[in-house]
Formats: C-alpha cells, structure tokens, sequence
C-alpha cells in the first residue's frame, strides 16, 4: 500500500523541470503522476514514475537531490462527494494531511496523499472499505 | 578651529620626542602586565629595556587578530577588571567577537581624539550632533556622543534605524551635523525625498561619515543630496574606535592622531616597511592606552601616509583613504563580516556543508548580504516546511554571529564551483 513517491529539489531557475523530465525519459523512466510544491525562492517536484529506485539513481548521477517519500494512493468514485468522503474519515480519525494531489481517469480518480500518520491512515482507509491502489498498479498507468 | 594647537601644529621633533617617551612607557607596560605579549617579545629576543624610541619599532612583532582572538577575552589587558569601565566588541574572523576595554583615562583620551576630529571638520559647540552610529558594543555611537559632549556640543544620541524619525528630528530639532555611515547618509537622503523634505529647510551642515569604504564620488552624491560637507572618519575597536583619524574641511587626507596612534605603512607580504608615500598596508601602535594597548597591530587596510604640513596648518600625518583591503574581510552595512565567519556557523549544523557563496550587492543605498548554500542529499525533505524552516535557522544563526540580517537562498548540489586551490567565496557586486 505504500507507494514510493520521489521528491526532487528544484531551484527557481528555467529549464529545471525540463531536465529532469529528459533524464527519466532518455532513460526509459514513465512518469504516473506528479505535482510542483513552490514558494518564491525553490520548489520541490514530487513525481510517481514507473522505477522509483532507478529514477533516483539517474537524477542522483546528474546531481539532482531526490529523496524517496512513503505516501498511499486512494482510489475513489469520479463523482461529487466521494473525496470528501475520504477526508471526513480521516478528519474524524485525527489524521493530517500533509498535501496530496489527484487525477480523474474515467469512472474512478486517483489520489496522492502524504497524511501525518502513515499507518494510521492506510489502518483506517481500509477499515472504511476506501480502495488504496497497489504501488506495482500505480507504478504502471 | 583647531582643538588641541599644540599637538596638532607641533614640529616633527616635537612629535616624535613625544612618541618616544609614550612608546616606551607602553612596551615597559604591556611587557610586565601581558605574558602573551612578554612571550611574543622574548621569542624574538627582546626585553622592554631594548626599546628606546620610535627607531626601534621595526624590532617589536606584529600583533594581529587572532593575537586578541587566542586571549579571548581579556587575555591582552593591562590592568585588572576592576580599572576597566567600559568594554566594547567588534567581529572576529570565527563566532567569538574582539573584545577591548577601556580605562578611565582611556575614555577620556578617546573623547579627546574624537573632539578634535570634530572640529577639525568644522563642527563647534553650538551645533546640534545627530548621532546615527549604532549605540551599544559597537565604538561608532558611544565613540561619537562622548567625543561631541566632551566638547559641548549637544547630542541626540539616536543610533541607527528608523529613517522616517530621524529626519523627523533633523526638522524639528535643527540637527547640524550628522553622524552615520555613508551609505546610510545616501539612505536618508533617499527617504527625504520621498516625504518631500526640503533640504534647504534643514539646517544640517556637515557630516561625519566613516565604518565603511566610500569612494569620491559618494562623498560629491552625499554632499549634493543633503546640502552637507561631508568627512571622512577613520578608526576601528582594537585601536580605540572612530577617531584615529579624520579629515579636516580640506578634504585632501585624514589627519592621524599619532600622539596616540603611531602609524606606519608595511608590505603585507614581506612585512617591510614601506618607502615614505608607498601605498601599502597601515600598521598602528597605541602610545597612551593602558586598557588594551596594541604593539605593531596590522589593521590589513592598505592606504599610504603624507607627511606634508596641510593647508588648514596641522602637521598631524594624513593616511588617504583606504584603497582596500590585504584579508578578505567585507564590510556590510558598516558591520565588519569575515567569510570565515560564514563557514564557522555552516559547519556547526550538521544539516549543511560549508559549500557556500556570498553575494553582495548594494540596492539602492543599502547593502544586501545573500548566501547561497547547497541543499545536502541527507538533510532534503520531501517537505517544504522543514526546508523553510532550515533557511530560516541558518539566517538565524548568521544574525547572531555576524550581527546583520542575510537573505539565505538554497541552491542545487554541486551548483557552487569546486576549485583545487582557493574557493571564490565573495561575489562582491557593488561599485563604492
């Protein structure tokens, strides 16, 4: 349930976000998800790609500074309601959230999310019967 | 107006008699009263009964900052705490700051010298002094206010900062000269304009400008904006504070106390004196002090000496202004910032690497220090938070050893050129 999201250091400086994403594409490297955390001086890329583990070392060798973050994927009905659904259980459980981003594919969204409570979340989640997509899934679309 | 006419008009036998004698008395004193001084003297085979005037100067050692830095804090004083009645402290080249202190008679010499580097500037007692110097371990405010009172003159001992009261107080209490460092001048002259002050409507007439490099062409900025003479000051902690020298209304050097402070001009490399008129690095020996007294003390800024009579009829040696510097310290915003300083607080957080670069860039008037250090693969987070917050600490941990406020910009690995020998540190954009 845990998915292996990477985290990239980006300086405000054009041409960053293109780099990186030629790096992953001359190395074969697909990219499922990804979202740019920025404030005026820098920004950090959080991105879900097929390899996480070999993404990190291609970014590492062009001196890029990459961490791997722990975060779970939910995966709700395309509809009004479902993601507050999701939030509600997690505010009633006492969870933060961290950030989170989503996309719609179809019937079904994914969603990113980084809570403040790691098993807490997945434990609860679950308990609710809410489906948390498997990394080796996510990894592929 | 010249304040103590004897001294400053004295022949040069005159004055060098009068140094003799001093130099003696202080080598005899820091020599029974400072082992580290004794120890320094003894290793180059010299007792003080060696030194008979001022043609024996050559034969004392240096003294330089790391000299004050290893006696921290009050290794090199002569006298014990309880003469001390006052302390001042200045940056060092690491955390630890440069201490001195100060006996009765040392404050007072130091009023002295600053009194007439007053009125050799043309103030006198009926003027109303606008002291914009920082007040506190700084010698620049207190260095000021007790020089200006010892000669009558009426003090608003304002300090730095708050630039819309200031001028407020330049109207309302008929300021005539002010004291502050050049770049703030040109800071205030700024603000003025924005709240439509009339300078003709102010009654400031000179200024009194130092703790930092400014060229000519300040000096002609400064003196249209404001309406005022602008001199130049010169000193610094360790000798005594502002006031080892000062331009008179002439402008044309500034005039050395050196009935107090022996100048003398060395090659920083060779450590040789200088031929007469040389331009090279300026050394003083303080004569009069017994707080902290200093022998041979490399001040490392680079300047050359002019023994001519001047034309306002002192015969007080003139040093130019300072044409640089023979270390790499930098002086922001009048406050003295060694880079070594920098990788002192780097390395103290185990979150960064001393893989840095400062930049320096004057915007407007004001000096700005930025310091762009590396984000280290360890210490990156996923979280924006956490790596605010480390910019935050380090800025943090700057302010409290450097004393100035620095923009703290986190830059990418191996963004900061690696070189085999020196690493370019400074990047110092400002045209002074």
């Amino acid at each position: 349930m845990l998915i292996k999201q990477l985290s990239i250091f980006l300086e405000n400086k054009s041409g960053r976000l293109n780099e990186v994403s030629q790096i992953l594409g001359s190395n074969g490297i697909n990219m499922s998800a990804f979202s740019v955390a920025d404030t005026s001086e820098f920004g950090i890329l959080r991105l879900i790609v097929s390899d996480p583990e070999r993404a990190c070392k291609v970014l590492r060798d062009n001196q890029f500074s990459v961490s791997l973050t722990d975060v779970v994927c939910l995966n709700c009905p395309n509809e009004p309601g479902a993601l507050a659904k999701a939030l509600q259980i997690l505010s009633d459980n006492k969870i933060s959230i961290e950030y989170l981003y989503a996309y719609s594919m179809g019937d079904s969204a994914n969603v990113v999310l980084k809570p403040d409570q790691l098993e807490l979340c997945i434990k609860v989640l679950q308990e609710h019967k809410m489906e948390l997509v498997k990394a080796s899934e996510l990894y592929k679309i | 107006m010249i304040w103590n006419e004897k001294i400053e008009c004295a022949s040069r036998e005159e004055m060098e008699v009068i140094q003799s004698e001093r130099l003696c008395e202080t080598v005899k004193r820091i020599y029974h009263n400072v082992p580290a001084y004794r120890k320094k003297m003894q290793e180059v085979g010299l007792t003080a009964y060696d030194i008979h005037g001022i043609s024996d100067l050559h034969k004392l050692p240096f003294t330089i900052k790391t000299d004050l830095r290893d006696n921290y804090p009050y290794g090199l004083f002569t006298v014990p705490m309880s003469e001390i009645v006052r302390l001042h402290a200045s940056s060092g080249t690491t955390g630890k700051p440069i201490v001195v202190g100060y006996t009765r008679k040392d404050i007072q010499m130091w009023a002295e010298v600053v009194s007439r580097s007053l009125t050799m500037a043309g103030v006198h007692r009926d003027d109303i002094v606008q002291i914009a110097y920082g007040y506190g371990l700084f010698t620049g405010g207190l260095g000021l206010h007790y020089g200006t009172e010892n000669m009558g003159a009426s003090v608003i001992p304002i300090s730095g900062g708050n630039t819309h009261k200031q001028i407020q107080l330049m109207e309302d209490f008929g300021s005539s000269v002010l004291c502050c460092t050049p770049s703030y001048a040109l800071n205030i002259a700024e603000v003025m304009k924005e709240m439509n002050v009339d300078i003709k409507n102010l009654k400031l007439r000179v200024g009194i400008f130092g703790a930092e490099p400014w060229s000519e062409a300040m000096r002609k900025d400064i003196e249209a904006k404001l309406g005022i003479k602008a001199i130049d000051i010169y000193g610094l902690s360790e000798i005594v504070g502002p006031g080892v020298s000062c331009e008179c209304e002439h402008q044309c050097g500034m005039h050395i106390n050196e009935d107090h402070f022996l100048p003398e001009i060395i090659n920083p490399e060779t450590l040789e004196p200088m031929a007469p008129g040389e331009v090279g690095e300026l050394v003083f020996t303080t004569i009069t002090k017994e707080g902290i007294p200093l022998i041979r003390y490399r001040t490392r800024d680079l300047t050359r000496l002019i023994y001519d009579k001047c034309v306002c009829g002192r015969t007080l040696v003139r040093m130019e202004k300072c044409k640089g510097r023979s270390d790499d310290m930098l002086i922001i915003r009048g406050v003295n910032v060694f880079p070594s300083q920098v990788e002192s607080v780097l390395l103290s957080m185990s979150e960064v690497e001393p893989h840095y670069l400062i930049i320096v860039d004057r915007e407007g008037t004001l000096d700005k220090m930025s310091l762009l250090v590396e984000v280290q693969e360890q210490f990156f987070s996923d979280e924006i938070k956490k790596l605010e917050d480390l910019r935050v600490k380090i800025a943090r941990n700057l302010d409290s050893v450097l004393g100035i406020s620095v923009n703290v910009k986190l830059v990418e690995p191996k963004t900061i050129e690696r070189t085999a020998g020196k690493a370019k540190r400074v990047i110092d954009n400002r045209k002074i």
